[in-house]
């Protein structure tokens, strides 16, 4: 009972961290303290730290390795923006459409969870990785040639522009290579932090659960969670797909939140973009993805302000990951911490 | 209680038990012994559902597993506790043991708790350190108890002597026999050919995927054969 007092107490720290840094830089914004780079910055960094977290839920407490997560993202992102063109004239309130939009983008991810992950889960060893990586390359071919459109005849789609005939009133959505143009902008900053609130209820309630103790026994040995009765298949699917359905959300906010998207932006670079936030965060500390994801978003874009060195920005950037990676990795860092925090797990024992 | 009848179970190409049927009955300690690769831990999988045979029959409780998922069979009462102390070494040992409870109603847990812990005072001790930091006999005994979580009618233990010292092996026996006389049904496999036919009821001699000798476990001792093969002469 102790035990999980600590961890929704360590959830509640999780959601307070979110809430301050939201009103800390809504005052900044209000008071015109942030400029507009910075600004920009904000809603993407939103959808960065929900695929962290949600990526992590997979890598850091399932313990499966998988490198295909943007190709989820992308799914969220193209369902969700033909749903918000779809339902313009059906939902006229902007913030409404945005949150249905984002549901079918969820739920498009999490179809695209159960068709890599019920053949794939099955399996022990790391085929996860080997699959999600093709689904990210076969889900960015899939729609250079997509067009998606509607017009007074109804909803039309087809591969290749060929096939792709509208009326001269209709909407073309997305068109193949050019992705999808003309996007009507309803993301928000706001919205961005209830998504991300809506993240961690999930993931924390999940992680902290029956389901969850599950889960990090499937981790820890599998062969004795099934010999305590678990059933692997299921549990590794559950957080499998409510991974995949918190990155199609959070895509689904990436693609209403710029006029164009295009399907190469979600690609292998992105997925392993994602797996370095929560490497970097720590897997398995949902805490650390967020901080992760929000400072190495921003940073490159930071460095690009200071003039000369601006050149060398993604080569500063690299320094800081490998000097990260050196100081969690120091002994004598960690025995440090572990004498100013005498409690921090992990200083004291398996070290 | 569990009766195996003429399974078969195949590796790919590789035929690795050819046609074994065995019995346990309730309160028995039966042990399965035989060499290395004799298939001793493939039947204990095919038995708890991991492996399956594609022939013949495996009846617990007068009902047929045939097609029962693993983590189903545990809810019939079939504990498992796996070869090489599988143990979850990232969890406290008070939790380890709680998730060998999984399947159960949570209203019986603490007391399910407070008996293995009765049963293996060392635990208690233990009970708030990570499992990882445990002795090789520790943590045998951890996943031991593990298994008794579940009110097992049917405890199967595979090779709990592994890579322990002598010393450890003792009280490993030790425990087995306070089980047996508690009332355990326990399917035992064994390298450890002496110790285990000393605590066993019946002993069934494995050969190759073959069972080639049966009977009580004094019997098993004294036969020329198995004295031979497996008890140094």
């Amino acid at each position: 009972m102790k035990k999980l007092n600590k961890n929704s107490l360590d959830g509640f720290i999780n959601y307070g961290i979110v809430i301050v840094a939201f009103a800390v830089i809504q005052t900044a914004v209000g008071m015109g303290k942030m400029s507009n780079i910075l600004q920009s910055l904000l809603v993407p960094a939103c959808c960065y730290i929900v695929m962290a977290v949600s990526l992590n839920l997979t890598v850091g407490i399932l313990g499966e390795l998988s490198l295909g997560h943007a190709g989820f993202m992308s799914l969220g992102a193209f369902a969700g923006i033909t749903a918000s063109v779809l339902l313009q004239s059906a939902i006229p309130v902007g913030p409404l459409r945005l949150a249905v939009s984002m549901l079918v983008g969820a739920a498009f991810g999490a179809l695209g969870g159960v068709i890599v992950g019920v053949p794939v889960l099955r399996l022990q060893g790391d085929y996860l990785a080997i699959v999600t990586l093709a689904f990210g390359q076969i889900i960015q071919n899939i729609i250079m040639v997509l067009y998606v459109g509607v017009d007074e005849n109804g909803f039309h789609m087809a591969a290749g522009s060929e096939q792709f005939h509208l009326s001269a009133g209709g909407t073309a959505i997305i068109k193949g290579p050019m992705g999808a143009v003309g996007v009507t902008k309803l993301a928000s900053f706001t919205a961005g932090f209830v998504l991300i609130l809506i993240t961690l209820l999930v993931v924390q309630n999940l992680v902290n659960s029956r389901s969850g103790r599950a889960i990090m026994a499937l981790r820890d040995n599998r062969i004795a969670a099934e010999s305590v009765g678990i059933n692997v298949t299921k549990y590794k699917l559950m957080a499998f797909v409510t991974s995949a359905a918190l990155a199609g959300a959070a895509g689904a906010l990436w693609g209403l939140n710029y006029s164009s998207t295009v399907a190469s932006k979600f690609n292998f670079n992105t997925s392993i973009l994602v797996l370095v936030f929560v490497v970097l965060g720590g897997l398995g500390s949902i805490r650390g993805s967020i901080i992760a994801a929000a400072l190495l978003y921003v940073l490159p874009d930071l460095l690009r302000q200071f003039g000369d060195i601006s050149d060398y920005r993604m080569l500063i950037y690299a320094i800081i990951l490998i000097l990260v990676m050196l100081a969690t990795n120091n002994d004598r860092l960690k025995d440090l911490v572990g004498r100013v925090i005498p409690k921090r797990k992990g200083a004291a024992s398996n070290g | 209680m569990l009766k195996v009848n003429d399974i078969n179970v195949y590796y790919g190409a590789i035929h690795a038990i050819k046609g074994v049927s065995f019995q346990v009955n309730a309160g028995e300690v039966v042990t399965l012994i035989g060499a290395n690769g004799a298939g001793k831990s493939t039947i204990l999988n095919t038995v708890c559902g991991l492996l399956h045979s594609q022939t013949g029959s495996i009846e617990f409780l007068e009902q047929n597993l045939g097609s029962v998922p693993a983590h189903k069979i545990v809810e019939r009462g079939m504990a498992h506790v796996p070869e090489g102390r599988r143990v979850f070494l990232q969890m406290s040992v008070e939790e380890n043991l709680e998730m060998g409870a999984y399947t159960q109603p949570r209203a019986g847990i603490a007391a399910s708790l407070e008996r293995v812990y009765q049963q293996f005072p060392r635990l208690k001790e233990r009970r708030k350190q990570v499992a990882g930091t445990l002795s090789g006999g520790e943590q045998q005994m951890l996943a031991m108890g593990r298994g008794l979580m579940s009110n097992p009618k049917l405890l199967m233990l595979d090779e709990p002597s592994m890579g322990l010292a002598p010393i450890l092996v003792d009280q490993i026996f030790d425990i087995i026999r306070r089980l047996h006389q508690a009332g355990t049904t326990i399917l035992l496999v064994e390298q450890n050919a002496r110790m285990a036919l000393s605590v066993a009821d019946r002993g069934y001699v494995l050969e190759t995927g073959k069972i080639v000798a049966t009977g009580t476990g004094d019997e098993l001792l004294r036969d020329a054969a198995v004295k031979k093969a497996y008890l140094g002469g």
